[in-house]
């Protein structure tokens, strides 16, 4: 990274803004007004902007954070109840703080966030960034006791931050790693045309979830007008119980730099980036020491691999805690200095994308498989999956199961076949795709994964017999609550009155209108909200209330509760008057 | 012989470059809107100009007309989503009307009153919003505040100030100000700006103007927003 | 939700002001001359009209104001109880209206400023009587308490919109209010 001192004061810096950002906020554990503005004026950038982006993202702070500062996971599957426990609460009691708040000394904050990418391995927190996985109450403690006595975290245990991939099924992809180089060398032999031949041969489909055609969209993108084009890779797994991406981009980053420079060399990019999510900014080290190596042996930079004027090279941009920052065009937003608010579309990215310049994104793992299909050839990647669905897919299994983490398979499997290769045998529900995405049935578990049937950009959460459901979709709701960018009014106040009205169904408050309200209110954000966050966050109530609609009919009463709890409302004014008669109360009907 | 896009089974002409809402809007057709003021760069972000074309639906201010396109705007389906949008945004606000100087001349209530909205359906959100009476001759309410965008382009796109964004997401998204203090008073705004003046609601005002005109004489006592709505227009000086 | 009108009996209406002002109640006298055909096919049960304490059944209830304390609570839940129809009536009922401003801040600010800190208060303390209902910490619309059939915007509605309201509610039909007496101020 480009230290700020170094550049003409005339010139914005090179740093990235988040970057900025985030050293200061590492610095003096906050951004200051001042400090947003000394920022504005180095980058020349208006100090609204630096505002808005510092109020955007989950990481940032204008209150100080504790020194150490931990934020629980709060999905499903990595949350802190995930093991039947309240661990956020346990910590916060031990060390006598409360949540989203900084202890008066300054010494601990602890705060909850969307999911964290540790969904194999249970309850996990983040501090200062770095992820703890497999927490229990025993562990809660031990962290509790070591903040207590504020022993720095290079002298904690260090295999409680040791991440461990478990890959319990592999196919093309994650069987044989191509020769760093391989594909390239015969990329540069064959020629641009003959690379992307390939690529359209091989019917390569984006595997975020969106399945959008990668030939095609390379194609697009160098035929689009332009003065510079761009290849972003996006690696924003965002999606609560994905972390295949964590283990891709460990495991075989010099495959994704190398399907990037492929990318590069037939769009006619020089410049590339990486968008990081802020919660695998851990990774950055690992990611920037692959990336030298890569250099080292002349994959990326000037003339790669003796190809004169072949020139490209990757910066890694990390987020700083917004799911919305996955959908292409927020990220290229982001990439670009600001809040993640999607983009009017069209233009698409391929012809308007960062800096206005075509641009293509595509995910870690379609790009990677790029580097297989021109390393390895499009028939041994065509001749596994479907016909819609060529190649695998890498699953990213979590929830109750016996074995869970990364299963590699051919698209076409069978719901069924991945549940009991996990060792999930009392699953009342999967939640394909997360939260995004598809809610089914025991009925459905003959269907298939592909992009005709169930598409999913890799999360598989299973949810055995015990769980209640209610549970599940208030937290999902939550999710999209809190990740909704506000934008547009059905997505900023609707996933807001979704999010209310499972809670007050699950607090028991719930009357029989609520069903229909639920369904109408979640088409209209589906139909009518301004990019896909909206289209698909209503999706697992809609789901849910068609297959398992007992899950809120259980809830129900008969008569109408009102809307929000009626005795709760008149604890101020016992406390004011210091009454607690029979007449200071009031039933909640 | 001009391109046309047909909305509800009438033939309206476009030219290549506008959207759904230009065509609509030139021929005399109205599609609800509150966050697009013809003139300024269109948003998309309140989506009561959403129309469905085909299976799509469609935001009409920022979606291009495109020959041949079927478009269904005043349909019963439509402005029921179209009113359960108005009552977010009620709920989501503090839009308390009878205290309110923008009463009678306020886009969201026209907009609810042409949607025969007779409650909020929804329970209140209770916000509670940064008031920012520091400004010698304009208020900020936030908790008003639509989140339209319309005062952050008029100040960039027309008054060139740059003075308003939104910062936030979710519903902790508002307005911010863009001065060293985040007051509007250290701000550049002017009274005579079009950012002062473009609200739709009443969230930024000029002061001491509030019940001046006495009620049976205000914009949307004479005029429906249907109405005002197909005549309003910026003329931008910074667009030639 | 419709009246179903067996024989020719007078229907029955309840009134009721929770959190509001009296102002529905006055502008539904401004029905003048239209009051007395009203009063050939109703009678009034409950109501600041009549001064009857206990509501009995009725056909329609009509509810002035948001519910600000526990009072209120009973009283609407006791309208909603007894009534076929229950109308909110006016801004405050539909949604909390001017009392609703007190909504921007605290109780416990509310109650200090006006009890314990405010100028000219002698003898400050916060009344406490077991008399006196509990406020509840905001002013909320009646329809987040029971549910409402309908809702008559205004402030007040006009009497003419109370017209619009009642002859299809005597006659056993859904009430519709024209745009044109539309109004929430």
């Amino acid at each position: 990274m480009t230290s700020s001192c170094l550049h003409n004061s005339s010139d914005p810096p090179r740093e990235h803004l988040l970057h900025r950002l985030y050293a200061v906020q590492r610095q003096y554990r906050h951004i200051s007004p001042q400090a947003m503005q000394r920022i504005a004026d180095e980058f020349h950038l208006p100090l609204s902007q630096v505002a808005s982006v510092v109020a955007f993202y989950a990481f940032f702070s204008t209150q100080p954070l504790g020194r150490f500062h931990i934020l629980f996971s709060n999905c499903t599957s990595c949350g802190y109840l995930a093991n039947g426990e309240n661990l956020l609460q346990l910590l916060c009691k031990q060390l006598q703080t409360s949540p989203g708040k900084t202890r008066t000394d300054e010494l601990v904050s602890i705060d909850e966030t969307s999911c964290i990418g540790q969904c194999d391995h249970g309850a996990s927190l983040l501090v200062n960034g770095i992820p703890i996985a497999g927490l229990n109450s025993e562990k809660i403690t031990q962290i509790a006791q070591l903040i207590a006595t504020a022993i720095p975290l290079d002298a904690w245990p260090a295999h409680w931050f040791e991440i461990r991939d478990a890959v319990h099924r592999r196919e093309l992809l994650l069987t044989t790693q191509p020769t760093p180089g391989s594909a390239l060398r015969q990329a540069l032999k064959q020629g641009i045309g003959k690379t992307l031949a390939e690529i359209r041969q091989s019917r390569l489909r984006g595997r975020g979830g969106a399945g959008f055609d990668t030939g095609t969209k390379w194609q697009l993108c160098r035929e689009a007008l332009g003065d510079a084009r761009y290849v972003v890779c996006n690696a924003d797994e965002g999606e609560p119980g994905t972390f295949k991406d964590r283990v891709l981009l460990r495991i075989y980053a010099e495959a994704l730099f190398e399907g990037m420079a492929l990318c590069a060399f037939v769009i006619g990019a020089t410049r590339g980036f990486i968008y990081l999510r802020g919660e695998y900014r851990h990774l950055l080290p690992h990611l920037l020491t692959a990336l030298n190596r890569h250099r080292n042996q002349g994959l990326l930079g000037v003339n790669i691999l003796g190809h004169a004027g072949f020139d490209f090279d990757i910066d890694i941009v990390a987020g700083a805690g917004a799911y919305i920052c996955g959908e292409e065009s927020a990220l290229i937003e982001s990439l670009e200095g600001k809040p993640g608010i999607p983009r009017i579309r069209p233009p698409f990215p391929v012809t308007h994308g960062y800096l206005g310049q075509p641009t293509a994104v595509n995910n870690v793992e379609t790009l990677i498989a790029a580097t297989h299909i021109v390393a390895h050839g499009s028939d041994r990647f065509n001749s596994v999956g479907t016909p819609q669905s060529p190649g695998t897919k890498i699953l990213s299994v979590s929830g109750d199961c016996h074995s869970p983490g990364i299963y590699e398979y051919p698209f076409g499997v069978r719901i069924q076949q991945i549940l009991d290769d996990c060792g999930a045998d009392d699953a009342q529900a999967v939640q394909i795709g997360g939260p995004a995405g598809k809610l089914i049935a025991p009925a459905d578990f003959n269907r298939a994964i592909g992009f005709e049937d169930l598409s999913t950009g890799g999360s598989f959460l299973v949810f055995g017999q015990q769980r209640d459901l209610l549970t599940i979709h208030h937290n999902f709701a939550h999710f999209f609550a809190h990740e909704s960018c506000g934008f547009c009014t059905p997505c900023r106040v609707g996933t807001q009155l979704l999010k209310n009205t499972l809670a007050n169904i699950a607090a028991g408050r719930g009357s029989a209108c609520d069903p229909k309200e639920l369904q109408q209110l979640g088409q209209i954000i589906q139909r009518q909200s301004h990019c896909g966050l909206g289209h698909s966050a209503a999706n697992h109530v809609l789901d849910g209330l068609q297959q398992f609609p007992q899950t809120f009919s259980s809830h129900l009463k008969q008569s109408f509760s009102a809307r929000f709890d009626l005795d709760q409302s008149l604890a101020s004014a016992r406390q004011l008057t210091h009454r607690d008669d029979a007449d200071a109360h009031l039933d909640n009907g | 012989m001009m391109a046309t896009i047909r909305i509800d089974n009438q033939e309206i002409p476009f030219t290549p470059g506008q959207t759904i809402m230009d065509a609509a809007l030139a021929a005399g057709v109205y599609i609800p809107h509150l966050c697009h003021y013809p003139g300024l760069t269109p948003n998309g972000n309140c989506r009561l100009c959403m129309v469905e074309t085909g299976n799509h639906s469609v935001a009409a201010c920022i979606t291009p007309a495109v020959a041949g396109q079927e478009i269904r705007n005043n349909t019963p389906e439509l402005n029921a989503a179209r009113t359960a949008i108005t009552q977010m945004l009620f709920v989501e606000g503090n839009h308390i009307c009878p205290s309110c100087e923008k009463t009678g001349n306020c886009k969201l209530q026209a907009m609810a009153y042409h949607l025969g909205m007779l409650d909020d359906h929804f329970p209140q959100f209770y916000q509670r919003r940064e008031l920012d009476a520091s400004h010698p001759d304009i208020l900020l309410d936030r908790s008003r505040c639509i989140l339209c965008d319309l005062c952050v382009r008029a100040s960039r796109e027309v008054d060139n100030k740059n003075v308003f964004a939104i910062a936030g997401r979710g519903t902790n998204a508002h307005l911010i100000v863009n001065s060293p203090s985040g007051k509007l008073t250290d701000s550049a705004i002017a009274a005579t700006d079009l950012a002062a003046t473009v609200c739709p609601v009443g969230a930024v005002m000029i002061k001491e103007q509030g019940y001046q005109v006495p009620i049976g004489q205000r914009i949307y006592d004479c005029r429906t927003i249907r109405e005002t709505g197909l005549q309003e227009h910026i003329d931008n000086k910074n667009d030639n | 939700m419709t009246i179903e009108r067996k024989n020719k009996r007078k229907l029955k209406i309840a009134t009721a002001s929770l959190a509001g002002c009296f102002g529905c109640h006055m502008s539904f006298l401004d029905m003048d001359e239209h009051l007395a055909g009203l009063l050939e096919q109703v009678e009034f049960d409950r109501s600041p009209f009549t001064d009857i304490k206990r509501i009995g059944s009725c056909d329609i209830g009509l509810i002035e104001g948001g519910v600000c304390n526990a009072e209120n609570v009973h009283v609407l839940r006791e309208f909603r109880a007894n009534c076929a129809v229950l109308v909110a009536v006016g801004a405050c009922a539909i949604n909390g209206g001017v009392p609703a401003l007190r909504n921007y801040f605290d109780l416990k600010d509310c109650l200090e400023e006006a009890y314990l800190t405010g100028t000219g208060i002698t003898n400050p303390q916060i009344p406490n009587d077991r008399e006196l209902p509990l406020l509840l910490d905001k002013v909320y619309p009646i329809s987040e308490v029971v549910p409402i059939d309908y809702f008559l915007p205004g402030c007040p509605p006009s009497a003419a919109a109370f017209l619009q309201l009642l002859e299809p509610l005597l006659t056993g039909q859904k009430p519709a209010i024209s745009k044109s007496h539309l109004h929430y101020d």
